[in-house]
């Protein structure tokens, strides 16, 4: 089996840069997904501002997850995968011809459902993003490890056992380490898939408040199923539903005053 | 509470929490599985009780390390010891990096297409032919069509009578001349009794005429035997790395896949990693099994008798040399020492002893290397 991938050429020429640019960072455009026969996303387009938090949030098997794979080009592992439509960062199509797997795979970081650490230490797992691209410089990886295990809010737990397998840590701590790989390697977006559905409620909160300062720096696009975990943390919500974009706006508006019938009854409680 | 009351659950719970009594079929099956259970502890007892018993006090230094003398009825075992251990270690050299590459393609490379489909089904295959098949196959490939080529293309050793005939035309002028020459010698010798001189001229000739018949590659052969006990084992090494890659959990994969990693650095720093003990144990059962085996290296190189190791020209290093082991000559082997010395001397009682002792030593090798697998399995499973 053979992975397709069809995406329509890109007609408009992008506006160099800019402000306009920070509105639309990056623009998802008509995508959908087959797995074989089964369609998983249907058309689903919207634009996301830079420096943000979007909480996409909608029922299982409602293509959340697809949509986050697809913006890594993660999901093309799965065999007999055909994406249509276009992603694109920074007015640039992510599915273009000079466009570097590589590159974007390190552009864009991926923080999974399950904590899943390497069976390395923790400094070998923080630096392994910066060894399979090529930093062999002591120095320069442990000035590396260090920051991002800062930026993780991991440090000062794991400061004096980094060379103590990943595999010992909680549950929390795990998640954090895995946060801290992805950051290790100097990402632009992180795409986060229920990054708290396996961690107690104190661990969860802990990953909040880190995603809520990580904005600062980073574009986040995080898929929860908590509710209230996507009110607190999210500067905007998109409800997912049998893989449509059913709504997407500013997260009070969508809580508060959702325009659409579905939002309403999903995000009362009373379906999905 | 509704309490349930009606006829058909009320007999239900009759039966359920009613002390049922074993039927007289389940009593019997019990003590059945008992007594068979038995029989096989019994068996295994009696065995191995045999070899220890009869073999261990032929264990002595002098039989682990002496090569067989007066007639194979007493020294030791040394060269049979050491002959089993390098065949098998080549062995391995030849099958683990083949069988590992051969299961990182099939679960890593390949999307499950006809190829994949292929090789399953080899591998299926060759795991259920019987061994002596091996042997021929390795007779018939490596010494006969491998070994014989490569002694044509690099040394002129003919193949067929075709060419024999051939060199033999090519060379007949040289012959005459040769004859010639020990013609004139024994004119010259004064040799002029007819047998004395036909002796004369023929042992003249052969050492003048250049030697064709040296085989080096196209004979039984250590490496032969080694190739061919690899493919017996190829099936256990592919089926063991396959279990171990498919055992790393997919999630890791992604999470290296996420960071920017290509596939080959996938396997290479996620995978095969974690695969390790897994491989290793597989590898390490190939080797038990590879030691136990004695059809398929039986027409490949295995021989009666060698004095002491096959060597080739010791790497001088100075002060001391290493002793390398040829691979391009016979050798002897622990298995086909007992089979011989039970079989084939002309005193089988009087070596029985021989026999017991080398019996004990195989069966101490394997079970050694049965140990060994079963250890880092053990601590492969407390570490996951």
């Amino acid at each position: 089996m053979s992975i397709a991938i069809q995406h329509s050429p890109q007609a408009n020429p992008a506006p160099a840069g800019g402000k306009a640019s920070d509105k639309a960072y990056l623009q998802v455009k008509n995508l959908s997904v087959h797995y074989g026969e089964t369609q998983a996303l249907f058309d689903v387009s919207f634009d996301t501002e830079k420096h943000c938090v979007l909480a996409l949030i909608g029922p299982s098997g409602c293509g959340k997850s697809t949509l986050i794979k697809a913006i890594n080009r993660i999901l093309e592992l799965t065999p007999g995968t055909r994406i249509g439509g276009d992603v694109l960062i920074q007015n640039e199509s992510i599915f273009g011809q000079k466009v570097d797997l590589i590159t974007l795979r390190q552009r864009v970081g991926m923080v999974f459902q399950r904590p899943n650490p390497f069976p390395k230490s923790i400094y070998d797992n923080v630096a392994y993003g910066l060894r399979i691209h090529g930093v062999k410089d002591r120095p320069t990886l442990d000035e590396v490890v260090e920051w991002a295990l800062k930026q993780a809010a991991l440090w000062d737990e794991v400061k004096d056992r980094l060379r103590t397998s990943a595999l010992d840590l909680s549950g929390g701590q795990q998640q954090r380490l895995c946060i801290a790989r992805a950051l290790a390697v100097q990402p632009d977006v992180l795409l986060m898939d229920e990054p708290c559905s396996a961690l107690d409620p104190i661990a969860s909160g802990k990953i909040e408040e880190l995603i809520m300062r990580l904005k600062q720096d980073y574009t986040i696009l995080v898929v929860t199923h908590n509710m209230q975990q996507a009110a607190r943390i999210s500067d905007y919500t998109a409800l997912m539903w049998l893989g449509k974009l059913i709504e997407h706006n500013r997260t009070e508006d969508v809580f508060t005053n959702p325009k659409e019938k579905i939002t309403e009854d999903y995000i009362t409680g009373r379906s999905g | 509470m509704t309490e349930h009351t009606g006829p058909a659950i009320q007999s239900a719970r009759q039966r359920v929490t009613q002390k049922t009594k074993a039927p007289v079929w389940a009593l019997l099956f019990e003590s059945i599985v008992r007594g068979v259970t038995g029989a096989v502890i019994l068996v295994l007892f009696f065995l191995m009780g045999t070899i220890l018993f009869r073999g261990g006090g032929q264990i002595t230094p002098e039989f682990l390390l002496q090569a067989p003398r007066d007639g194979m009825t007493a020294g030791g075992i040394f060269p049979a010891i050491m002959g089993t251990f390098f065949v098998v270690l080549f062995m391995i050299i030849m099958a683990l990096p083949l069988g590992v590459f051969g299961a990182v393609y099939m679960v890593e490379y390949s999307k499950g297409g006809l190829m994949s489909r292929i090789i399953r089904a080899a591998v299926n295959n060759l795991a259920g032919v019987p061994s002596i098949v091996f042997g021929l196959f390795g007779l018939g490939f490596f010494v006969l069509f491998v070994g014989r080529n490569l002694d044509y293309h690099i040394y002129g050793v003919p193949r067929t009578a075709e060419e024999v005939r051939q060199i033999q035309a090519e060379l007949a002028p040289l012959r005459a001349e040769a004859q010639d020459e020990a013609m004139a010698l024994a004119d010259e010798q004064d040799i002029v009794d007819p047998a004395e001189r036909e002796a004369f001229i023929e042992q003249y000739v052969e050492e003048q005429m250049p030697a064709v018949s040296r085989t080096v590659f196209g004979q039984g052969a250590m490496f032969w035997a080694a190739a061919t006990l690899a493919i017996l084992v190829l099936p256990f090494v592919i089926v063991a790395t396959e279990e171990a890659l498919r055992a790393v959990p997919p999630s890791t994969r992604e999470a290296a896949y996420g960071l920017g990693a290509t596939r080959w650095q996938v396997i290479a720093t996620v995978v095969l990693p974690q695969a390790k003990p897994g491989i290793l144990t597989g590898a390490i059962l190939a080797v038990a099994r590879g030691a136990g085996e004695l059809a398929p290296i039986l027409f490949v190189g295995v021989t009666f008798f060698t004095p002491g190791l096959p060597l080739t020209e010791p790497i001088n290093l100075g002060l001391f040399s290493i002793p390398v082991v040829n691979p391009f000559e016979e050798f002897m082997h622990l298995n086909y020492h007992i089979y011989t010395m039970a079989t084939q001397h002309h005193d089988p009682i009087g070596t029985r002893g021989i026999q017991f002792g080398t019996t004990l030593v195989l069966v101490a090798l394997t079970f050694v290397m049965n140990l060994m697998a079963i250890m880092l399995r053990r601590r492969y499973s407390r570490k996951g």
